[in-house]
């Protein structure tokens, strides 16, 4: 008898027309944000002639100005300049990034893999080491090492991501000496060596992983620790089962499945802390590219990374819709 | 029977974690206590000069004269962080009760009417929490350009959130309460069962949510400030502390660092441990939920 691969069996059909539903009903979702951020632009004091002009403007005279303002469209009614920024988009040309002096599909495409880079990584420590913690301190509630992991959780929640990144760099960078402060590579160096992108990818993933770590550990926590009271580990635990056999075969399937499934859900927060963890290490991401556009109010930049950012918590909660199908096929792939 | 034949360390065990309990909630009140206290009464006492440098006394490290120690113009941290506080919990506060209130609005709106209404803004919920809060509120403050409304608008326009579906929940569970089909059948108006039967009803939560939001508030409103687009910047608060301090501390000064974010940490603890006392005598059975 010839045995299936695993993977053959998952529900590939019912799962694919989910994703092709999501992404019918995500268009109307970006239509409503990209609008949005021109709506807000509009609303507000910004004006995208001085913008371009820069300081140039303060001298130009009236004319000058309005030739610029013609020559950007930025003459014509909101929904005009949504429709033309919309169907260049849909061509790949995103417009012209004036913080960064580069179009801004190329901005993207430099600096995405970066962000992805340390926010899978960060991601995926937060998960295991959250897990961990969640599934030591649920063993014994109200134990001191339970006490111990919840009180550390909740101040690192308390903690804002930055200020634990500052705090990342004094003690790894300046005391210890032995991780660099910020940025991709060494100073002076021109290449991009695999071994330093790696220590220099250290403190920011530890930092982001950490910022990330209290929802997993609590969360994991209350699941397992539910799991543990419920009839099914009593009955194992009645029979005689050793404790370890109880809380891996029992306990862990059925306290675990839930926060799994709620991982794609946390994309908004893995941005919130990217945003912060990256600009406190200037990492060459596109989440510090964020910041330093809208320091610059760059508004081409900004609303094609808005539209980026929910398209990705779309597709995490598209991720975490699908797991959950996967993990309980009552729930099935209906939404 | 329960507590006749339970063994005797177990009940020992409950009876340590319910004094563990009470004494969290008395220190959180404490010092939630002291710090509103001090945020109110210092500048009454101590009036803080931002102007006032002494180049003689800066980077001091914590001692018996500074116990923060001072930052890179030698002005007293202690006294700077009281001052940060001050401005990030009005800002919070105003924020988190604009949120409430808006998000109350909506929720009891939305679930009052039902239909159309209900799911028009339960569209609106969906469309606001699919772009992640920080990135909207620092694409609104950039457009607006650094100031304390647009902070404030910032934080509220993302907050509502959360207070508009624990309400139109709440609101929707009442709609079937016998007492609001007696008050039908004695002829109230719809406005008078929105204002009288469900807004009082919904009032503990709604409360309990906006008490909650002020941390929430706050740590946005340092985290925009923290990225130089929050607040203007002599309106001195902790997430600008925090930033300023940066150069100092790659020169290896660490108190300038550590002490803001400390200022922000502590009440935020604080707030949780309240609400979570709070939440509990509301609704006993209810412990994990409302979780912001």
């Amino acid at each position: 008898m010839t045995t299936r691969h695993p993977l053959a069996a998952l529900p590939w059909g019912p799962m694919a027309r989910m994703a092709a539903r999501r992404a019918l009903t995500a268009v109307p979702v970006l239509l409503a944000v990209t609008l949005g951020v021109f709506a807000i632009a509009a609303a507000s004091p910004f004006d995208p002639v001085r913008a371009y002009a820069g300081t140039a403007g303060l001298t130009a005279s009236q004319e000058n100005l309005d030739q610029i303002r013609h020559n950007l469209g930025a003459d014509r009614p909101l929904l005009g300049r949504w429709w033309d920024w919309l169907t260049h988009a849909l061509t790949g040309d995103l417009g012209d990034s004036a913080a960064l002096r580069a179009p801004v599909s190329q901005v993207i495409g430099e600096r995405l893999g970066w962000s992805v880079l340390l926010c899978a990584l960060a991601f995926t420590l937060a998960v295991a080491a959250g897990t961990a913690l969640g599934v030591l301190a649920a063993r014994r509630r109200g134990g001191l090492l339970d006490r111990a992991v919840t009180a550390t959780a909740y101040v690192l929640e308390a903690a804002p991501p930055y200020w634990l990144g500052l705090l990342a760099v004094w003690l790894g960078a300046l005391q210890l000496g032995i991780l660099p402060a910020g940025g991709l590579t060494d100073t002076g160096s021109a290449t991009a060596t695999a071994g330093q992108i790696a220590r220099h990818l250290a403190l920011p993933v530890l930092v982001l992983a950490t910022s990330q770590l209290p929802w997993f550990v609590l969360y994991v926590r209350q699941g397992v620790a539910d799991a543990l009271d419920e009839d099914p580990v009593r009955g194992a635990r009645a029979r005689g089962l050793r404790e370890r056999t109880v809380l891996r075969h029992h306990a862990l399937r059925a306290g675990l499945l839930p926060v799994l499934t709620l991982i794609g859900s946390r994309v908004p927060e893995l941005i919130t802390g990217a945003l912060l963890v990256e600009t406190v290490f200037s990492w060459p991401g596109i989440a510090a590219a964020t910041v330093q556009a809208a320091t610059s109010v760059d508004f081409p930049l900004l609303a094609a990374l808005t539209a980026l950012a929910t398209a990705a918590v779309l597709a995490g909660n598209l991720l975490s819709d699908l797991l959950y199908g996967l993990a309980d096929p009552r729930v099935g792939f209906d939404g | 029977m329960a507590s006749t034949t339970a063994p005797a360390p177990r009940a020992r065990a409950r009876r340590a974690a319910g004094a563990r309990h009470t004494l969290r909630l008395r220190a959180s009140a404490a010092v939630l206590a002291a710090l509103v206290l001090a945020v109110l009464l210092v500048p009454l006492l101590f009036p803080l000069d931002q102007q006032a440098v002494d180049l003689a006394g800066k980077l001091r490290p914590p001692s018996a004269a500074h116990p923060f120690g001072t930052d890179e113009v030698g002005r007293d941290l202690l006294l700077r962080c009281v001052y940060g506080l001050r401005v990030s919990l009005l800002v919070g506060v105003v924020a988190a009760l604009t949120a409430t209130v808006a998000g109350t609005a909506v929720g009891a709106l939305a679930g009052a009417l039902g239909g159309a209404a209900d799911r028009t803004v339960m569209r609106l919920v969906d469309l606001f929490s699919s772009v992640p809060h920080l990135l909207l509120g620092i694409f609104i403050v950039a457009m607006f350009r650094p100031g304390v409304w647009p902070v404030i608008l910032s934080v509220a326009l993302t907050h509502w959130l959360s207070t508009a579906r624990i309400v139109r929940a709440e609101v929707l569970s009442l709609r079937s309460r016998p007492y609001l089909d007696a008050a039908l059948t004695g002829g109230a108006s719809r406005w008078r069962i929105t204002v009288r039967h469900l807004l009082p009803a919904v009032l503990p939560q709604a409360g309990l949510a906006a008490v909650l939001m002020v941390p929430h508030a706050i740590w946005h409103e340092s985290a925009l400030s923290f990225l130089g687009l929050g607040l203007p910047a002599h309106e001195a608060s902790l997430g600008i502390m925090a930033n300023a301090a940066r150069s100092s501390l790659l020169a290896g000064d660490w108190w300038p660092t550590l002490f803001p974010g400390l200022f922000l940490i502590v009440p935020t603890l604080a707030v949780a441990g309240l609400a979570g006392a709070w939440r509990e005598r509301l609704n006993p059975r209810r412990r994990s939920e409302l979780t912001l």
